[in-house]
């Protein structure tokens, strides 16, 4: 065999092929996974066994909230077509639908606020009850996601907008993406469990 | 003895920035040493408060905090970061990869473990040293009964720990899949990172759980809420199937990479390919598996019902399979071998004996009624030990002695290394197998004195000897280990004629670790001449081109900083001052998000 340097000496290179932040990415998703899965089981073994009111049945607004998740999964769909603008390399698509992501995330996040503060209002605080405390500190983690993301996906808006998001960059939008369709899927389960489910 | 300077410089600050896989698993050898050495501090003034009956020695309080920082230092701050030591050092360099997946990553994993480490013990310079044992349970931690700084310390820092080892689990599950030389297939792999690779998915599984745990808690001590508060609805029980949710599958984080090291260390001492590889591989992975399944076995007195024991039985005493099946292939290895009986052998002889006898007393109490008997007995302690400390460290000893001559380019020396082992295994079982006889007669764990009339005290004297010879081989470790870095006999590449990738490359391995990546055709490489001829064709050369390594990064440090300043500021019990980390935090993960690693410097 010859001195001369292989692909696999390119730093670039992987064995799966897959891009290295794609793989590490997905394994921490993985590891999110039983972060939600502890708190969501946490919500789901006390519930009803709160000793004093206000109960979820009390509080709960399904309306409001139903609003608030078409919102947030409106967003998941901005998302995609901010990674097909950025594949693109439109920078106009990118940037408009990426803004798209930041306002509907946004919006979710003020129906949370709304919501938080109006419970609070009702007598409903993280240590008025289980209830309260397993409720605040779920959907609580889950909106710290959110926003987590909101941040996120200004930092591309601002690099998209500057135009330093090339079809080049597309895997750090993808990687976003993930995170935001994550950070989705999880707020399907916790509507369904806590507020369809009562 | 160049090999760590060569592209680095050796100062200080080049250690400080460092990304390079090889300088940050000996930061953390060096760290879980130093833990170890303070950890067995603790164990020894335990022993000498029990030397006899009815002693004050050491107050109550002082005892709980003891044992409490004694179990969690042991865990979190020596056996794991010491496995990771070794995921560091030797996994990039078995399967063939210049650095792991993502190098700041890792230099940012080991900043935050040192800082949480530091975090959890500067506990004894406030006063408020935690003192409710490493399980912590609920409600002893809650504010009403435990009113002081002690659990917040406790709390806080595992918390830190915690994101240290799920951010190290995502980076060598990444690497392991996708920086193997070409033709490292799967199951061409050494058992060392095939081990690394399952106990890593526990961790990124594990540790989650056990954080929420924690934030529960975190969330009643310092906002009142009711998690763990059985007055307002809560559960205390609750924290006892998030701990050993965890709890469990964290004693397979423990064990699984001293498995892989001892599955490695036994073949090159036997001269034999490791008998039964895809067994011992799958083996590993049911492990990983049906650790998840058997938690409920730690709670068989907290009454969980007929039918909730019932399975956590069966499950339990299933889990005891794959492991046996383990130490028959370890045994077939050895079987006819030419056996060479270095201290690395020695070691991994020591686990199998000792941790088969830790299995058997553990399958002793995975039946509930005798359980019951044992539950919170010495019994208990005696078994984890020969566990742990037994198997856990053996296997780790073992790496250390067997990797030693790869990292540092020098022989360990062998002559004290034999009277390191010795005096382990002696000081080792002089110390925890009387424990099993105190337990037995009804002496509690976690209770700082005995009546003389429970007839313990001789297993108790001879179990505080044990200890006294333990550490004096623990000193002969350290000893040891800083002469033969300073002035050990030249290793050369393959000194114990091994197998593996590792053993292809010089002795220290260049920052670079492989001028050119070899293509792998089998398990052992090095054993078939063609293959090894071919390897070291080109890795033991000079490279033409210097490989591109990434740059040297202040950045995991000071973004380590701003995640233990946001749990630290949680001490003020005011929402928004975690916040303010936080922040601080923030601005460093831009900054990271846009320093390009591979930079030319200068430019």
């Amino acid at each position: 065999m010859s001195m001369e340097a292989t692909a696999a000496d390119d730093h670039d290179y992987t064995s799966t092929g897959l891009p290295t932040w794609k793989v590490g990415f997905w394994t921490f998703m993985g590891s999110e996974c039983l972060f939600f899965a502890s708190l969501i089981s946490t919500y789901m073994v006390y519930k009803g066994a709160s000793t004093t009111g206000p109960f979820p049945a009390e509080v709960l607004n399904i309306p409001l909230t139903s609003i608030s998740t078409f919102v947030l999964l409106m967003s998941s769909t901005a998302m995609v077509l901010a990674l097909d603008g950025v594949q693109r390399g439109s920078r106009k698509l990118a940037s408009f639908w990426l803004a798209m992501v930041i306002v509907l995330g946004g919006t979710f996040l003020g129906f949370q606020v709304y919501e938080f503060t109006h419970f609070v209002h009702e007598g409903l605080t993280i240590s008025q009850n289980v209830f309260g405390s397993s409720f605040f500190v779920l959907t609580g983690f889950h909106g710290a996601h959110v926003t987590v993301g909101v941040l996120w996906m200004t930092i591309l808006f601002t690099m998209s907008v500057r135009g330093k998001l090339t079809p080049a960059d597309a895997l750090k939008v993808e990687i976003a993406g993930l995170y935001w369709h994550f950070v989705d899927i999880v707020w399907i389960v916790i509507f369904t469990l806590i507020y369809l489910l009562q | 003895m160049s090999g760590h300077d060569s592209g680095h410089g050796n100062g200080l600050w080049s250690w400080i920035t460092t990304v390079d896989h090889k300088r940050i698993g000996v930061m953390y050898f060096i760290a879980a040493l130093v833990f170890f050495v303070v950890a067995g501090a603790e164990a020894l003034l335990i022993r000498i408060q029990l030397w006899g009956p009815e002693r004050d020695f050491i107050s109550a309080e002082t005892y709980n905090q003891m044992f409490t920082m004694h179990g969690t230092t042991m865990i979190f701050l020596v056996a794991m970061p010491l496995s990771v030591a070794f995921f560091n050092l030797i996994v990039p360099l078995q399967i063939g990869a210049r650095d792991v997946a993502f190098p700041r990553l890792n230099a940012l994993s080991f900043w935050i473990f040192l800082f949480g480490g530091i975090f959890l013990n500067s506990s004894f310079l406030f006063g408020a040293v935690p003192d409710t044992s490493w399980v912590g349970y609920a409600n002893l931690t809650s504010s009403q009964f435990s009113p002081g700084r002690n659990v917040d310390f406790w709390l806080l820092g595992l918390s830190i720990l915690g994101v240290s080892s799920i951010i190290g689990g995502v980076n060598f599950i990444t690497t392991i899949i996708n920086l193997r030389a070409p033709g490292m297939k799967l199951m061409r792999m050494p058992l060392f990172t095939w081990m690394t690779f399952v106990t890593s998915f526990i961790l990124v599984t594990a540790l989650p759980v056990f954080a929420v745990a924690l934030i529960l808690l975190l969330f009643d001590r310092f906002f009142g809420a009711n998690f763990y508060r059985p007055t307002a609805g809560g559960d205390p029980v609750l924290w006892q199937h998030l701990f050993w949710l965890f709890g469990h599958p964290e004693v397979y984080i423990l064990i699984l990479p001293s498995f892989g090291v001892i599955s490695d260390v036994i073949p090159t001492f036997s001269r034999k390919p490791l008998f039964g590889y895809p067994i011992v591989v799958y083996a590993g992975i049911l492990i990983g598996f049906l650790g998840w399944g058997v938690w409920s076995h730690h709670m068989f007195t907290s009454g969980l019902g007929p039918i909730a024991d019932a399975f956590f039985v069966a499950s339990t005493m299933i889990i005891a399979i794959p492991t046996g099946v383990k130490i028959f292939n370890w045994i077939a290895t050895m079987w006819g071998g030419q056996i060479q009986l270095t201290t690395a052998m020695l070691y991994c002889i020591g686990l199998l004996a000792i941790f088969t006898l830790g299995g058997l007393s553990g399958i002793m109490h995975s039946s509930a009624p005798v359980n019951l008997q044992q539950h919170d007995s010495y019994f208990v302690v005696g078994h984890f030990h020969y566990v742990v400390a037994g198997g856990v460290m053996m296997g780790l000893f073992a790496g250390l002695y067997y990797w030693f001559p790869k990292i540092t380019g020098r022989m360990m020396d062998e002559r004290l290394g034999k009277i390191n082992f010795w005096t382990y295994f002696v000081g080792f079982n002089l110390t925890f197998f009387p424990m099993h006889i105190s337990g037995l007669y009804g002496m509690p764990r976690r209770t700082w004195t005995y009546a003389a009339e429970l007839n313990v005290s001789l297993p108790n004297m001879l179990s505080t000897i044990g200890a006294f010879i333990f550490a004096l081989s623990a000193l002969i470790l350290v000893y040891t280990l800083i002469k033969s870095a300073l002035a050990g006999e030249p290793a050369g590449p393959n000194p114990w004629k091994a197998a593996t990738l590792e053993w292809s490359i010089p002795s220290p391995p260049p920052h670079y670790n492989f001028a050119v990546i070899p293509t792998v055709r089998s398990r052992e490489p090095l054993w078939r001449e063609d293959e090894r001829r071919e390897i070291e064709a080109v890795t033991l050369k000079e490279p033409d081109v210097e490989p591109v390594m990434p740059n040297s990064s202040y950045l995991p440090l000071l973004l380590a900083s701003g995640v233990a300043m946001t749990w630290i500021l949680v001490m003020t019990g005011k929402w928004w001052a975690p916040l303010i980390g936080l922040a601080y935090t923030g601005v460093w993960i831009i900054v990271w998000a846009f320093e390009d690693p591979f930079a030319k410097k200068g430019a």
